[in-house]
């Protein structure tokens, strides 16, 4: 598949080319250039890390949408063993849009869980584009429901722009099949943990959303809405997505501030889709810390906590409004 | 140009008369209706059964028996805690709707009796920013439900919003998971919550709270969905059937329970009541789900006041 490049992106790219054809050219002629490649390499790193020091928000939610960026079926691929796919929601069909399963991660015998995009275009629509059908969130529920009955933590990853919206959808109770998923969530006596790995767009992403922890890797979005659906709203044209993005207040950073999230996962340098195999890894060490907290709790404690959580969220003032 | 000039000078047309605004014509079926005839009617139309929208007091008269409603809560108000900029300021919307609507937020919640029966109310404002829910709506059904729980009284919760607001970013969706979390201490206690939707009930309230009731009422006619009708509409390029996310379309497919006209809905809900509210035998007992004994030990704290000032 052809490699897609970000506007942002290209002085890194274009430089780490230079530094491999410096390489090969010093290989072919039997030479060492070891010194000069060193500095571009230093270089290129700094570059990197400056620019990614200082991405806007936009420069995130296109990150976060980055056709390379590792999907569930990549992370679960390279962190769980022994995984065996379930299918169906047992009342209309299976839903593509949503992965779910069973199997290992580390020593931790886990439900797992989340919104599958696809990577090219029969795959793309095969997966739905990640937006789900009430189906998905019925399957998600039922598999979540085993984890509570055999007492397994659970792992939601999310990366979805949207649940589907559409004349099916619609008829077969989207509303209802995330509401119901809110509402069992809230009180499953069973660890959750949620990781946002790429879009988080509103109420799809949190009909598998709702747990004790939930972490947010460094370059996605979450939020209410899309940057794109908030511009067409305000200034009726998609196109001032940027403006939105900022406004939302929508990444990682933003959101540790606002309450939402409590971890912000590392990516590797220049963001996930540079290194699979490394971003799955942090990752997974990263939920393992997370899960081995959250079995020391009792069940009943747990659901209290969980519970005491999502009721602090949320900023309001008791007093008559006042100026400024 | 104009075809015609006028030569004579000094034509004065007749000053429109002030007449007082007593009629208008019902969108359902194009009747001119006398207003006060509409308003004794409940808003609803006497030849189509068009249900006008009302305002929150509208439904505290409709739902509660005279003279028994206490609103709680209701100086709880909204924070531009994001510095919400687009064409206009959040901080601008929020004042503009308070003087708009004389109210502080878009939800009422308040306690009464319901023919004797005490009850905990909320009521949508739709008028105040599109009833759309964030921190406040949120917070408010969070503490209307506490209440609930504390005094063992059935939950009554009338929505009518566009969705989740857009202005509070993502803390505005974790109060879809927020009530929805709290719905879930209120079903474990065993009682009931009777959701009542209405025109319009879209987006993140339709998947929250609004779909959530032990019993889910619509009114007659009402738009309810989960994406809206241009989204959709937009998305799959196709026009939408007729009847499409109507109450009566989400009878058929079986999201609601039942269409109630609101002339018969006090009296509909009260027979709904009766049967769940067992005042012999509390059902959370029987279900062993909540220790009753217990209960006050076990009460949920109410969620920490975020200081506005010190946020900003």
């Amino acid at each position: 598949m052809q490699n897609f490049v970000l506007d942002f992106e290209k002085p890194i790219i274009k430089l780490e080319q230079q530094i491999k054809e410096m390489q090969d050219y010093a290989r072919s002629e039997g030479i060492s250039l070891d010194d000069e490649i060193d500095r571009l390499q230093s270089k290129a790193r700094k570059m990197q890390s400056e620019i990614f020091a200082k991405l806007t928000r936009e420069q995130r939610v296109k990150l976060a949408r980055h056709p390379q960026r590792p999907f569930t079926r990549d992370y679960i691929e390279r962190i769980i063993e022994d995984f065996v796919e379930l299918h169906g929601d047992r009342a209309f069909s299976d839903d593509p849009a949503i992965i779910a399963g069973l199997g290992k991660l580390g020593s931790e015998k886990v439900i797992i869980m989340g919104h599958q995009k696809g990577r090219d275009t029969k795959q793309k629509l095969h997966r739905n584009f990640g937006m789900a059908h009430p189906e998905g969130y019925r399957k998600a529920l039922r598999v979540m429901k085993l984890a509570v009955k055999f007492n397994r933590p659970i792992i939601l990853l999310v990366d979805t722009p949207g649940a589907y919206p559409g004349i099916g959808a619609e008829e077969r109770g989207q509303a209802e099949a995330i509401a119901r998923n809110l509402f069992e969530m809230a009180v499953m006596p069973v660890p959750i943990v949620i990781v946002i790995i790429g879009e988080g767009a509103s109420g799809g992403a949190l009909g598998i959303g709702v747990g004790d922890k939930i972490l947010m890797m460094e370059n996605t979005w979450f939020s209410v809405i899309s940057p794109e659906g908030c511009s067409s709203i305000l200034h009726k044209d998609a196109g001032k997505a940027g403006e939105a993005a900022e406004a939302l207040k929508l990444t990682a950073p933003d959101l540790l501030e606002q309450n939402v999230i409590d971890i912000v996962v590392k990516e590797p340098p220049g963001g996930a889709h540079r290194d699979h195999d490394e971003a799955a890894q942090i990752l997974k060490k990263e939920i393992l810390d997370v899960l081995k907290k959250l079995k020391k709790m009792k069940p009943d404690a747990l659901v209290a906590k969980r519970i005491e959580k999502y009721e602090n969220m949320g900023f309001y003032s008791q007093h008559p409004f006042r100026e400024g | 140009m104009a075809w015609f000039k006028r030569n004579a000078q000094g034509i004065i047309s007749q000053k429109k008369k002030d007449i007082p605004d007593l009629w208008l014509k019902c969108p359902g079926c194009s009747e001119i209706i006398y207003k006060l005839e509409l308003e004794r009617n409940a808003n609803v139309c006497a030849l189509c059964s068009h249900h006008f929208r009302i305002q929150t007091e509208g439904y505290v008269k409709l739902l509660l028996d005279a003279g028994t409603s206490a609103e709680f809560n209701e100086e709880i108000s909204s924070v531009d805690f994001l510095k919400f900029r687009a064409k206009k300021k959040y901080s601008d919307q929020i004042k503009a709707a308070i003087k708009k609507t004389g109210k502080k937020s878009a939800l009422l919640s308040t306690r009464g009796k319901m023919n004797s029966r005490p009850v905990v109310l909320c009521v949508m404002d739709f008028s105040f920013i599109g009833g759309s829910m964030g921190s406040v709506v949120g917070e408010k059904i969070s503490l209307a439900i506490d209440v609930a729980i504390k005094e063992k009284s059935p939950l009554i919760l009338i929505s009518a919003s566009g969705g989740a607001r857009m202005m509070e970013g993502a803390v505005s969706l974790m109060q879809m998971a927020k009530t929805a979390a709290k719905l879930a201490l209120l079903a474990k206690a065993g009682l009931p919550y009777v959701s009542i939707l209405t025109d319009p009930t879209t987006g993140g309230v339709t998947a929250s709270y609004a779909m959530l009731g032990d019993v889910n009422i619509a009114e007659p006619g009402a738009l309810i969905g989960f994406a809206g009708p241009r989204v959709i509409k937009q998305t799959i390029g196709e026009d939408l059937p007729d009847g499409f996310q109507r109450s009566e379309f989400l009878l058929q497919h079986g999201f609601v329970d039942a269409i109630f006209s609101r002339t018969v809905m006090k009296e509909e809900i009260s027979k709904i009541l009766d049967v769940f509210c067992k005042d012999e035998i509390d059902a959370s007992e029987r279900n062993g789900l909540v220790d009753v004994k217990n209960m006050d030990a076990a009460e949920i704290s109410p969620a920490v006041e975020m200081d506005a000032e010190k946020k900003n």
